[in-house]
């Protein structure tokens, strides 16, 4: 089935939801972030996609956007891509850890590194940066380009002679 | 007769550990000899890889893939070129996609000889079969080094083909290891497959059911040995595997016995694949005419290859400029180690080593 096809049976299935076809060299579609969690659970339980291949983040500087890709192992072919939408300010995702439990590490490296918090999530704390850590590195605005990032110690630590 | 008092502690292993395969930390929480509960730590290794990368321009980035997983670096670099070509759209000499899947093939072997001599150090029978198996890696690497002046860092692969043509000493000597391979791959099963102790250690330990494995995003040989029969080099075939003849790996358990089988006719698989890739290799270009400033379209694209160690997969969005708007990795090791939790509980702490061998993690690539 290519991408069309499974979008157009989606947006058939719930026209409620108004997905939308992003054209692409991976054509993916957009869903609205209060209905990722009821288009993910279809989409495994009814379509057979049981493998989360990988989710990650991206900052467009007027939005974040999560991009989940979908793939199923019964089954041969290209992923389903989602991507959802999230505000600059406080961007918040629903959580696909209780659909697919191997999100886990790759929804709290987004969030450690790009600062999209995924709300239901069992255990959202940093993974790869150190507790008491500031700041998301991986957005587009941290300072760290052209050394002007400047190391401060974590709290609770003292800081050595 | 008195009821004995117990309770559980929390002991804490690493991060300087000498079996835990790199700076890599575990909390583990214990009832005697057995363990409750663990909690992986990672992340000392952490360079943001990928912040790096977007600082980089596209062809820069070729060589910092090899410091990923930094076993098999040919393969991070084929993921990487593979995704960029896609969303350039170009397409690499014939010639130079053969000689893209030997080395690929070749690293394969490389990277299952070194879990198949840790994980017999990780039981305890320190470096002598490490040194066996390494032997024959050293005669692989001796072949990087002729065709792209590095070992271990080879940044040979680039964007619309390869960095060079083959030396000609290269195919006598590959031909030569190729048909010497199989004959060793015995001889290292007849050591190791039979063992009393190997089987008394591995057998019906760090079990991970097929559709655990699968819940928790597992690939490669980790998910094959629970059964699932899923191989991106079949499931969606890149680059040009469905030219070749080879069979899709599986175990029946999914402990790490049936990790170590896969892997060891995982082995043979690839030197099936080398066979013919070298039967096949046609001559003529090896690679698309280079430009010194490249700048792919704006788009994003996903590319992911069966690395030895899983799912390699690159996200890449370009913005129609030199570098990278954005430049996700997934790496295998980094995701399957999310498995490991589950495949320690309920075993003894001897046997949380080597569960963390069977699944084959590089910290380079967990931490990035």
């Amino acid at each position: 089935m290519t991408a069309q096809e499974t979008f157009e049976a989606l947006a058939a299935r719930f026209p409620q939801f108004e997905l939308e076809y992003v054209e692409g060299k991976d054509p993916a579609v957009l869903v609205k972030g209060e209905n990722l969690l009821e288009l993910a659970q279809h989409l495994k339980t009814e379509e057979g996609y049981d493998y989360c291949a990988s989710v990650t983040g991206v900052d467009y500087e007027d939005r974040f956007e999560a991009v989940y890709h979908l793939y199923s192992t019964n089954k041969k072919g290209g992923p389903v891509i989602l991507k959802v939408l999230a505000a600059r300010e406080d961007p918040e995702v629903p959580s696909v850890v209780s659909i697919w439990p191997g999100a886990n590490w790759q929804e709290r490296e987004v969030w450690d590194l790009m600062g999209i918090r995924f709300t239901g999530h069992p255990d959202l704390r940093r993974i790869l940066m150190w507790e008491g850590f500031e700041g998301h590195p991986l957005r587009k605005d941290f300072p760290g380009m052209k050394d002007e990032y400047t190391f401060s110690q974590p709290s609770g630590e003292q800081e050595h002679d | 007769m008195t009821e004995l008092k117990t309770d559980t502690i929390t002991v804490n292993m690493g991060p300087q550990h000498p079996s835990t395969h790199g700076v890599f930390r575990l909390i583990l929480t214990l009832d005697g000899e057995t363990v409750i509960d663990v909690e992986p730590v990672v992340g000392y290794l952490h360079r943001n890889h990928e912040k790096i990368g977007e600082l980089n321009n596209w062809i820069q980035n070729t060589p910092f893939t090899d410091r990923l997983d930094y076993i098999s670096p040919m393969s991070n670099e084929f993921a990487y070129v593979l995704a960029v070509e896609k969303l350039a759209e170009i397409e690499p000499p014939e010639r130079a996609r053969y000689i893209r899947i030997i080395m690929v093939e070749l690293n394969r072997i490389v990277n299952h000889m070194i879990v198949v001599g840790f994980l017999l150090n990780e039981l305890g029978c320190f470096f002598t079969p490490m040194f066996y198996c390494i032997r024959w890696r050293e005669l692989v690497m001796d072949l990087y080094e002729m065709t792209a002046g590095s070992r271990m860092m080879p940044n040979y692969f680039w964007i619309g083909g390869v960095a060079a043509d083959l030396p000609p000493r290269f195919l006598p000597e590959c031909k030569e290891l190729v048909a010497a391979l199989p004959g060793f791959i015995d001889e290292l099963e007849r050591l190791i497959t039979d063992s009393e102790i190997v089987q008394m250690r591995c057998k019906n330990v760090g079990v991970l059911p097929p559709d655990v494995a699968v819940a928790y995003g597992c690939t490669g040989p980790l998910l094959r040995a629970s059964g699932v029969p899923y191989d991106i080099r079949r499931a969606e075939p890149y680059s040009i595997y469905d030219r070749f003849d080879f069979d899709v790996v599986v175990g029946t358990v999914g402990d790490v016995y049936d990790r170590y089988l896969v892997r060891i006719e995982e082995m043979r698989q690839s030197v099936r694949i080398v066979e013919q890739a070298l039967r096949d290799l046609p001559e003529g270009e090896t690679a698309t005419p280079k430009k010194r400033k490249f700048m792919p379209p704006e788009g994003d694209v996903y590319h992911r290859i069966e690395a030895p160690k899983g799912e390699l997969g690159f996200y890449l969005v370009s913005d129609g400029s030199e570098q990278p708007y954005r430049y996700k990795i997934r790496a295998p090791s980094f995701v399957n180690l999310q498995a490991l939790p589950y495949m320690c509980k309920g075993y003894k702490i001897a046997d949380v080593v080597v569960n963390i061998g069977s699944i084959d993690i590089t910290m380079g690539e967990v931490d990035r």
